[in-house]
């Protein structure tokens, strides 16, 4: 009897303990050897990103600041009328998306979440992505927590996501067969041509990206990647997208928002 | 092309380099990778004037992260005697498709002329800027950048 | 739609030259793109800008495609009185546009 209690026990302790291996978070790169893309830039960059004044992306925060404080849609409301000052009331909020959204009854990024308020809030159509008021408003919004850390919760429906997300950093796509982590886990730091690989972190969006010319959001930013690997891009808002920017989310915990980032 | 340190004080971030439009062709042949650069529209811009290569100052990164977007900064230091003061900076690219990148204009005489902006660079190349003083006399400087191009293909 | 920003120093002293920035959003199309479909855009780049502090011209560009987007430009100027500076620029599509800042002098 005791033995039988003891070997049950012990296979309960192994099991637990499998239980616990397999659902453990293992980082393909540790929270201390986080780096932003930003310290993959030259100085320069670097140091337009940090120019309140001349950051590009902030002609997009600017146009942002007064979409805040317009009326919209049938409920002629504008942000401000609930949320006061964007400067209190939305310190914080970047950091904490992707995110389950249960009034939705789905995972949100803040461009959707920013959409779920215009159109169930204000009774306005959802602004398209890319265009220069989603960006804006979404930039405003990121920027209010710029220097925070990033911190996104994957519990409860959200596990589900980051559990795919994870799954989609991981697959090969393209014609180029490439996954996320064979350039940005195993090859951070190396040259692409004239490119140092950095570690594909969503911290510096909405942001601007020489590339572009223009502001982008994460989603674009990501869609590149697919474009880079010859592989078909995943419509905006697609569950590929939205996923996988959890996951993102979730591998950069700790690293400062730097929206408006300036990326090359 | 020698790296000459700053010779005012922002942008520690660059690298002034200062490069007479005349020692050009005196450079031996292995200074810069590709062949002895030529700025066509600076060349004919000057025409047959005398140009002075020392006291403009034109700073840009040697290394461009990308094309699209390059800082740069010339700035003509003072004094200015009466009569010699700066009426007109021109940039010049060596391979643009548009040589005259800008013309920058003082129409009123300044105590301090400096202007920054940012330039488009069609691929690794030479940047000459010229001053225009009031009494006609003219003042170059020139530098080498290389321009990276991005490493993958963006479809978006 | 004028969509600029300008920094002007909030605290200037007579006679001091002061810096001026302005940055302005504009697509400065090239003229050298393709749609996807393989269609040239047309070119449209801000060919002239202006500023006039309290109604005297100061500064002028000429840009081309040669500068990038969204471009920004930052100069001199030499303090008198208050007043404002007022910019204004015009692209190859005959868009015009301006802004304007304050300039408060002291003494």
């Amino acid at each position: 009897m005791r033995v039988s209690a003891f070997v049950a026990c012990a296979v309960a302790c192994v099991l637990a303990s499998a239980v616990i291996v397999v659902t453990a978070q293992e980082r393909g790169i540790g929270l201390d050897k986080l780096r932003s893309g930003s310290t993959y830039m030259g100085a320069d960059l670097r140091a337009m990103q940090a120019d309140e004044f001349a950051n590009t992306g902030m002609l997009w925060v600017e146009r942002g600041a007064k979409l805040w404080n317009a009326r919209a849609g049938s409920a002629a409301k504008s942000c401000s009328e609930c949320h006061g000052d964007a400067r209190t009331s939305m310190k914080g909020v970047a950091t904490r998306y992707p995110a389950w959204d249960k009034g939705a009854g789905r995972l949100l990024d803040l461009e959707g979440r920013i959409n779920q308020c215009r159109t169930s809030r204000q009774g306005a159509a959802p602004l398209a992505f890319e265009s220069e008021e989603l960006l804006g408003l979404t930039a405003f919004v990121a920027t209010q927590s710029r220097g925070m850390p990033i911190k996104v919760s994957i519990d409860g429906p959200a596990a589900a996501h980051f559990e795919r997300g994870r799954a989609l950093h991981q697959r090969r796509i393209g014609q180029m067969n490439l996954a996320c982590t064979q350039c940005h886990n195993d090859n951070v730091g190396a040259r692409l041509l004239a490119e140092n690989i950095s570690q594909g972190h969503p911290n510096a969006w909405p942001g601007y990206r020489l590339e572009w010319q223009s502001a982008g959001s994460l989603q674009r930013r990501l869609r590149a990647c697919y474009s880079g690997v010859r592989a078909e891009l995943p419509p905006y808002n697609s569950a590929d997208l939205l996923d996988l920017s959890l996951y993102l989310a979730w591998r950069a915990e700790g690293l400062p928002i730097e929206s408006p980032g300036i990326r090359r | 092309m020698k790296n000459l340190p700053r010779s005012l004080p922002f942008s520690s971030r660059r690298r002034a380099l200062l490069a007479g439009a005349a020692a050009a062709p005196l450079l031996p042949f292995h200074a810069r990778a590709q062949d002895n650069p030529e700025v066509q529209a600076y060349k004919a811009f000057v025409g047959a004037r005398a140009v002075r290569t020392e006291r403009l100052v034109l700073d840009i990164p040697r290394i461009a992260d990308n094309g699209n977007v390059v800082p740069v900064r010339i700035a003509m230091p003072g004094p200015f005697l009466p009569g010699a003061e700066v009426k007109s900076i021109h940039l010049f690219s060596e391979k643009n498709p548009v040589p005259q990148m800008a013309v920058f204009y003082f129409p009123l005489p300044l105590a301090r002329v400096e202007v920054e902006s940012r330039v488009r660079l069609a691929g690794t190349q030479r940047v000459a800027a010229v001053a225009t003083m009031a009494d006609g006399s003219l003042y170059s400087a020139m530098a080498d950048i290389v321009v990276t191009v991005s490493a993958c293909i963006d479809g978006t | 739609m004028a969509d600029a920003r300008i920094q002007v120093p909030a605290q200037i002293r007579r006679g001091d030259t002061f810096e001026v920035k302005i940055l302005i959003r504009h697509g400065m199309e090239t003229g050298y793109r393709l749609t996807d479909d393989g269609k040239q855009i047309p070119r449209n780049v801000i060919r002239l800008v202006t500023c006039r502090y309290n109604g005297t011209e100061v500064f002028r560009i000429e840009p081309s495609s040669g500068i990038a987007a969204n471009p920004l430009f930052t100069f001199f100027v030499t303090a008198r009185d208050s007043g404002e500076l007022v910019f204004e620029w015009v692209d190859d599509a005959g868009e015009r546009a301006s802004e304007r800042a304050a300039v408060t002098v002291a003494g």
